[in-house]
């Protein structure tokens, strides 16, 4: 025995009137490292002992707190700042609408928290070896009885006093609880390699996992029969064709309704000089050439068609319609310019059709005549 | 003529037992073997289970076309039995958190088996949601993460909130269910002889040695859980509400709905909680700890709430009449006498008038009246879902795009189902943890606390 060290002596007792008065007058002797071990939390024990109140509310408070503005400031920054997009003509900043997950944030925070505070902080786990543990004191103490345990390390202990003393109060199965010699040469739990061990066994684990859900599985389409359907896909072979294409040419010697050939390819002249305008105006013609020419001109020659960009100099501003030149210009000059486009500016035959390419012609003739107005125009 | 001391409270536990005799009780389930009766149970169990997870196969196979769900109800089976099982949840952590904070001993006897429901009723309702969503593979989407499309989620929409509301309650509940669970760990660790079971609670009990100094913290823990679990579970069903309220449909568009749900939720859980602790205590000869008194203040809780509720029902009628609203108003009479007036007088029979028979104590006080009641009124609670979810949608302000929702049988394959797995785990919570709190019961027992005579 003699190479065992001391930790405490321990006393059991039968009732709880018992514990709370051996308690009280523990802490009367002046005892300072002694506790008390019953199966449930006996009432008025805390006074008995004179502990001071638990300060794990304060923890709470903290970290409930912090919750409360970490969400506010995440939810603030990826609804307003980050990625704002207006849903329901809500206001980016929307704290009413916020109000719930704050709190369920709040409510989060400060409960694991606190629970992992008191573990961790006040419990000091994972180092919860301790001599009480096996022995018979824990087993009576786990389930009926009421002990008291007095540590070898407090400055008033001394083995027969105390001994003595627990006689007094009227306590049973007075034993001493020696350190177990295995456990005492392990100091800090966190800091043994089977705990680190585990620690880096579940790091791995969590981020593995983390990673193959955010990378993997969300891409995963288990069922996606809805993508092969049984039908022709243009640039795909298809067994139904001698060739084996999918995309078949058009019949030969046909030619699409809208797809008429133009004849004056790089010939600005030919085609001034040889096509007319087959419109007729009307109301309905001009509409449709406004239309047309506010869409796909406007940006560029500007709304009167002065040249004046609303591109902010991305592109250079193009020359005025007003000038000289231009007016002098047939209905089919300007029609090839459209078609073909000139300078830097592009063909339009893909955006508008012949009738519409007609219409602008018609609408820019128009605004021409605006600026430079005969004096018949007003009567 | 009798007279009643009432300057001494009753123990709420009968008989005065030992502690020891407490231990030896509670920890009997997990120290014995399973007998056939549990096989058998468990068995009609796993089939619910199976027939559930057959539904569940065939709607990935080919789709959540085999539902009812469809224009205009798009919210079907899947939202209504989301909602009654986070309903069915509630009752625990009223019983845990909010009659702990009303220092209610009875409570001691039942709580951690009302939390162990909630537990595996929150895990019920999670199912619901992610199989609504039709791809439940890409539920995790719905948390905000830092993603490849660098967008976050909508934290304006009540669907989110719910999300929220859902983790955190199970969390939470979690968390609080563990704390509660750690003395007991530390009483069948040094009880048990097996080494295997030895080493698993001696994990699971995190070094507790009963001391003082901890039981100081940890009950100060008990209190912020409890305090913190108080207004979350009021939150949850809130938010669950919200769901309904926040849209603009006639029917759902209603302030009243958070108080309507909660009492609800309330009404249906201890009903629930109510009919699986009759079976409990009588299997496991808990009649001294789970009181008929218990079960007595358990029926006077169901005939407050269904109460609340019967007033909701009849505030929602007064509401649709005063508001002067046409389609609100016809709102409230189609669902009582359109083509879902079967569903609403099923609802209104089961939630208002049978829990009536509360009144009379004898009632009250019978098994077999009690079981039948609040079997009826969890069926009125379901159907109160359903009247919610499927009247509103099926006739909105557009008679044009009017449709009767009509449930398929794997609708119904997965509500069975979700019976199934929710009782599979609880008949396995009963024989692998103590459903009783040790520590607690032997809190309240006669005599276990000082009488402080000395004062």
């Amino acid at each position: 025995m003699s190479d065992k060290i001391l930790y405490s002596y321990t006393g059991l007792f039968d009732t709880p009137d018992e514990i709370i008065h051996a308690a009280g007058k523990t802490a009367d002797e002046g005892y300072k490292k002694f506790d008390i071990n019953t199966p449930y939390p006996v009432h008025g024990m805390d006074d008995a002992m004179k502990l001071k109140p638990s300060r794990l509310g304060y923890f709470a408070l903290v970290f409930g707190l912090s919750g409360t503005f970490a969400t506010v400031l995440l939810m603030t920054w990826m609804t307003a700042f980050d990625y704002p997009i207006v849903i329901g003509g809500k206001p980016f900043f929307a704290f009413p609408a916020f109000v719930p997950i704050i709190f369920e944030v709040t409510v989060l925070a400060a409960s694991v928290a606190t629970v992992l505070t008191m573990l961790f902080v006040f419990f000091k786990f994972p180092n919860n070896s301790h001599p009480l543990h096996d022995t018979d004191y824990m087993k009576a103490v786990t389930s009926e009885k009421y002990g008291i345990s007095i540590q070898a390390e407090d400055e008033l202990f001394n083995e027969e006093k105390v001994k003595n003393f627990l006689q007094a109060l009227g306590a049973k199965n007075i034993t001493p609880v020696y350190f177990d010699n295995e456990e005492l040469n392990v100091k800090h739990a966190v800091f043994e390699p089977k705990f680190i061990s585990l620690l880096a066994v579940v790091f791995i684990l969590v981020s593995g996992a983390t990673y193959i859900t955010l990378n993997k599985l969300m891409f995963i389409t288990p069922f996606n029969w809805m993508m092969e359907q049984s039908k022709t896909i243009v640039q795909e072979s298809n067994v139904l064709f001698a060739d084996g294409f999918g995309m078949r040419n058009p019949v030969a010697g046909t030619v699409p309704r809208d797809q008429i050939p133009y004849k004056y390819k790089g010939d600005p002249e030919g085609a001034g000089e040889n096509l007319a305008n087959p419109l007729i105006p009307s109301k309905e013609v001009f509409a449709l050439g406004e239309v047309k020419y506010n869409t796909y001109c406007s940006p560029c020659h500007g709304f009167h068609a002065e040249g004046d960009s609303r591109l902010r100099g991305q592109f250079p501003n193009p020359p005025s319609m007003h000038s000289e030149k231009v007016r002098n210009w047939s209905d089919g000059r300007l029609f090839h310019v459209i078609t073909e486009g000139q300078n830097i500016m592009p063909a339009y035959s893909s955006q508008l059709s012949r009738e519409e390419r007609w219409a602008v012609v018609l609408y820019i003739r128009a605004l021409q005549r605006s600026l430079n107005a005969k004096e018949s125009d007003l009567q | 003529m009798t007279t009643t001391d009432y300057r001494h409270e009753p123990s709420v536990v009968e008989g005065r037992p030992s502690l020891r005799e407490l231990d030896e009780i509670i920890a009997k389930p997990l120290e014995s073997k399973p007998d056939k009766k549990y096989f058998l149970a468990l068995a009609v169990t796993l089939s619910m289970l199976g027939i559930g997870v057959i539904g569940l196969a065939f709607s990935f196979y080919y789709g959540t076309g085999l539902w009812g769900n469809n224009n205009p109800v798009g919210w079907g089976f899947p939202i209504v039995n989301f909602v009654f099982w986070v309903g069915i949840g509630h009752a625990g952590t009223l019983i845990s958190a909010i009659l702990f904070l009303f220092r209610q001993k009875w409570r001691n006897g039942i709580a951690r088996f009302a939390e162990g429901m909630t537990i595996f009723a929150v895990m019920t309702a999670m199912i619901f949601p992610a199989i609504h969503v039709g791809r439940p593979w890409l539920a995790g989407y719905l948390f905000p993460y830092p993603n490849q499309h660098s967008l976050w989620v909508n934290f304006t929409s009540p669907l989110l909130w719910d999300v929220f509301a859902v983790s955190t309650y199970f969390t939470v509940s979690f968390i609080f269910w563990y704390v509660g669970l750690i003395p007991d760990f530390a009483t069948l660790r040094d009880k048990t002889f097996s080494k295997i079971k030895k080493v698993i609670y001696s994990v699971f009990s995190l070094g507790w040695r009963g001391s003082n100094r901890h039981w100081q913290h940890y009950e100060m823990v008990y209190l912020i859980l409890a305090g913190f679990a108080t207004p979350l579970v009021l939150s949850v069903h809130t938010i669950v509400s919200f769901d309904f309220a926040v849209s603009i449909l006639p029917g759902w568009h209603t302030t009243i709905f958070p108080p309507y749900f909660v009492a609800g939720a309330v009404f249906s859980g201890f009903a629930m909680v109510q009919n699986v602790l009759i079976f409990i205590r009588k299997i496991f000869n808990y009649e001294h700890i789970i009181t008929l008194d218990t079960l007595e203040k358990m029926n006077k809780i169901i005939l407050l709430t269904g109460s609340i509720v019967g007033y909701a029902y009849a505030m929602e009628f007064f509401t649709a009449w005063y508001s002067g609203v046409q389609p609100e108003q016809f709102t409230f009479v189609n669902r009582a006498f359109g083509p879902y007036a079967w569903a609403y007088w099923i609802m209104a029979s089961c939630n208002v008038f049978f829990p009536q028979f509360f009144w009379i104590k004898k009632i009250r006080r019978s098994i077999p009246f009690m079981f039948v009641l609040a079997v009826l009124v969890n069926v009125g609670m379901w159907f109160e879902r359903f009247v919610i979810t499927v009247t509103s949608l099926s006739r909105d302000y557009l008679p044009s795009s009017w449709a009767y929702y009509t449930p398929t049988l794997t609708d119904f394959a997965i509500l069975i189902g979700s019976f199934g797995f929710f009782f599979t785990w609880v008949l396995l919570f009963t024989k692998s943890l103590p459903v009783v709190s040790i520590a607690e019961i032997k809190a309240v027992a006669e005599g276990s606390q000082p009488s402080h005579k000395d004062h």
